[in-house]
């Protein structure tokens, strides 16, 4: 009987502790769109719940700041660099995984080593090569260094890849298959969702990279990606929390209709990346 | 892993690999051998991108006397010390608490991952926006209890707080780590455990701590190393709680307020690419190439166990 009462409080205690964090976590996203949809007055006051709701708030924000244009520059990068991650990074990942090689443990410490040097640590010599190219202003010195392979992505990938029993691969080159036909018709199909989480990974990375764009393409406005564009919102207008808040919300949104899309996606990459470390 | 001596042909499949990974290995020769002997010998140059002046030891000189370097350390070694811990402790809480839960579970769980999702910068700007001295939710809802909240982003003391708070909320990602390796640790062991009479703590200590060693080693180290890395989050908190845009040559003042956010990568930002010291950024890079090393050897000592295990 005791025993039972004390299982019940139990339950009743670890779901009451969870729903309140719940609700601190949701609560930033929360009172983000409620600002959203104040006036500029109410929205200097420390009320909570808009007295009016100002939808045209939205559109303000379009009219007021490049929004579009960041999101085009911002796709681009993520889109392009998504696309060449995946493109370089699989054929890397793969020979790490499969062929036996002298130095593949080498190989393998410099992907570590790379995936994990700070990128400020190399930062002045790759801009002053990217200056004399012309390219500085542009976001080319961020999406075309990503044809030659991506560390994080490797890693990933070859984590994923030596899981799968030799036997398969063994069976293709019995059969006559060459390395190439071998990873795109056996190793790849099996590796759908480790790359998947990969695509996902490296385009949501560019996507809300704020380091990379500042460095290259920060200074006019057209160039800037969204989070660039974000950041210096506020500064031009200053004193309004419910634009800034409703621009927020807009480069917000994107990202979460994009996790209810592919919700297991996600979840696995993540696992992906730190258990079978 | 087996050993399939028929498959192995040493001497063919080392030139196969390296026809394979011939891409991947010029990119490390242009991004990052080339660029690390370069920042090697800019160190020992003066460099405004124009004029380039041999300067023997004076950027490592200046290195000690600079005041900046002090603070930056500092700061970021406040990160290290308290903001890791923090981050690394809360999402194994959170993660040994959602998967006690039995009811509603996923959408919980789905509540506690996204906001590690939203872009950096918006997260970032709502943060110094909840936490705006007098008219922010947070200090609203403070005040009906009665507290009056501190100047938060206004206040040296309190930026750093109220940054790992904004960390505190995006550890989606190391919940989910955290959340795998709890689940894959034996049922039976709890049981057992239970009947020798070990009650909820000793049985964290004596069971689940043990199992998932590794993964806290592991998810300690990548995070210490990425605290070295922290740059995003204190640019944009700075610029937004000081209101002053930053541009090339503009005399925006990093790290408001009082260069307590004021990270050593930044500094290496601003002497760099800002200041055009690009010498100097060059000594900075070693000193946090030097600092990151540490890190990342102790880190691939935790690799060596996954690598044994599978046969090279």
């Amino acid at each position: 009987m005791s025993a039972r009462r004390r299982r019940v409080l139990l339950w009743i205690a670890t779901h009451a502790l969870a729903v309140a964090l719940a609700l601190m976590f949701l609560a930033p996203v929360v009172f983000m769109a409620l600002t959203a949809l104040m006036t500029d007055e109410q929205a200097l006051t420390s009320d909570l719940w808009p007295r009016s709701w100002n939808w045209a708030n939205f559109a303000a924000v379009f009219d007021r700041s490049l929004l579009l244009r960041w999101a085009g520059n911002t796709l681009m990068y993520a889109v392009l660099g998504t696309l060449f991650t995946v493109v370089s990074s699989v054929p890397v990942a793969y020979a790490l995984a499969r062929f036996r090689f002298r130095g593949r443990r080498t190989a393998f410490l410099v992907v570590v080593t790379t995936m994990m040097l700070p990128p400020q640590v190399v930062a002045v010599p790759i801009y002053l090569v990217w200056a004399r190219a012309g390219l500085t202003d542009t976001l080319w010195p961020l999406i075309l260094p990503l044809l030659l392979g991506d560390a994080f992505s490797i890693f990933l990938l070859r984590q994923f890849l030596v899981t799968i029993p030799r036997d398969y691969t063994d069976a293709a080159k019995v059969d006559g298959c060459s390395d190439l036909r071998t990873l795109l018709r056996v190793v790849l199909p099996m590796a759908r969702p480790a790359v998947a989480a990969v695509a996902l990974f490296q385009f949501f990375y560019c996507w809300n990279d704020y380091y990379g764009p500042l460095l290259y393409a920060g200074v006019q406005q057209d160039h800037l990606t969204l989070s660039l564009g974000l950041a210096t919102f506020k500064a031009f207008h200053s004193v309004q929390w419910n634009l800034t808040m409703a621009a927020t919300l807009l480069v917000t949104a994107p990202v979460i209709v994009v996790f209810f899309l592919a919700q297991r996606v996600f979840i696995e990459g993540v696992t992906l990346t730190g258990v079978k470390g | 892993m087996s050993f399939a001596p028929t498959s192995r042909r040493p001497r063919g499949e080392g030139l196969r690999a390296l026809l394979w990974l011939s891409p991947w290995l010029a990119g490390v020769a242009v991004f990052f051998v080339y660029p690390l002997l370069s920042t090697v010998y800019f160190s020992f140059h003066r460099y405004d991108m124009y004029t380039l002046e041999f300067a023997g030891l004076d950027n490592y000189r200046y290195l000690l006397h600079d005041p900046r370097v002090g603070v930056s350390a500092r700061n970021t070694l406040w990160l290290v010390a308290f903001m890791v811990p923090a981050t690394v402790l809360f999402s194994l809480a959170l993660a040994q608490l959602v998967t006690r839960l039995k009811a509603g579970a996923g959408l919980l769980r789905t509540v506690f991952y996204l906001p590690s999702l939203v872009p950096m910068t918006a997260g970032t700007i709502t943060f110094v926006f909840l936490l705006n001295p007098g008219t922010g939710p947070v200090d609203h809802l403070l005040s009906l209890l009665g507290v009056r909240g501190p100047d938060w982003f206004g206040d040296p003391d309190w930026s750093k707080p109220s940054l790992t708070l904004l960390s505190l909320w995006g550890c989606g990602q190391l919940m989910v780590i955290f959340m795998a390796a709890l689940l894959d640790v034996p049922r039976h062991l709890y049981e057992a455990a239970a009947i020798d009479g070990a009650g909820p703590w000793r049985q964290f200590r004596s069971v689940t701590l043990p199992v998932i060693a590794p993964v806290l080693m592991f998810a300690l180290v990548t995070n210490v190393i990425y605290a070295l890395q922290y740059f995003s989050q204190a640019m944009v908190a700075s610029r937004v709680a000081s209101g002053v845009t930053d541009s090339p040559g503009s005399s925006f003042s990093p790290g408001y307020p009082e260069e307590s956010l004021l990270t050593l990568p930044q500094w290496l930002f601003q002497t760099g690419f800002r200041d055009y010291s690009m010498g100097y950024a060059c000594v900075l890079a070693l000193l946090l190439f030097a600092v990151s090393m540490i890190f990342t050897l102790i880190l691939l000592r935790q690799f060596r166990g996954a690598e044994a295990g599978e046969g090279s």
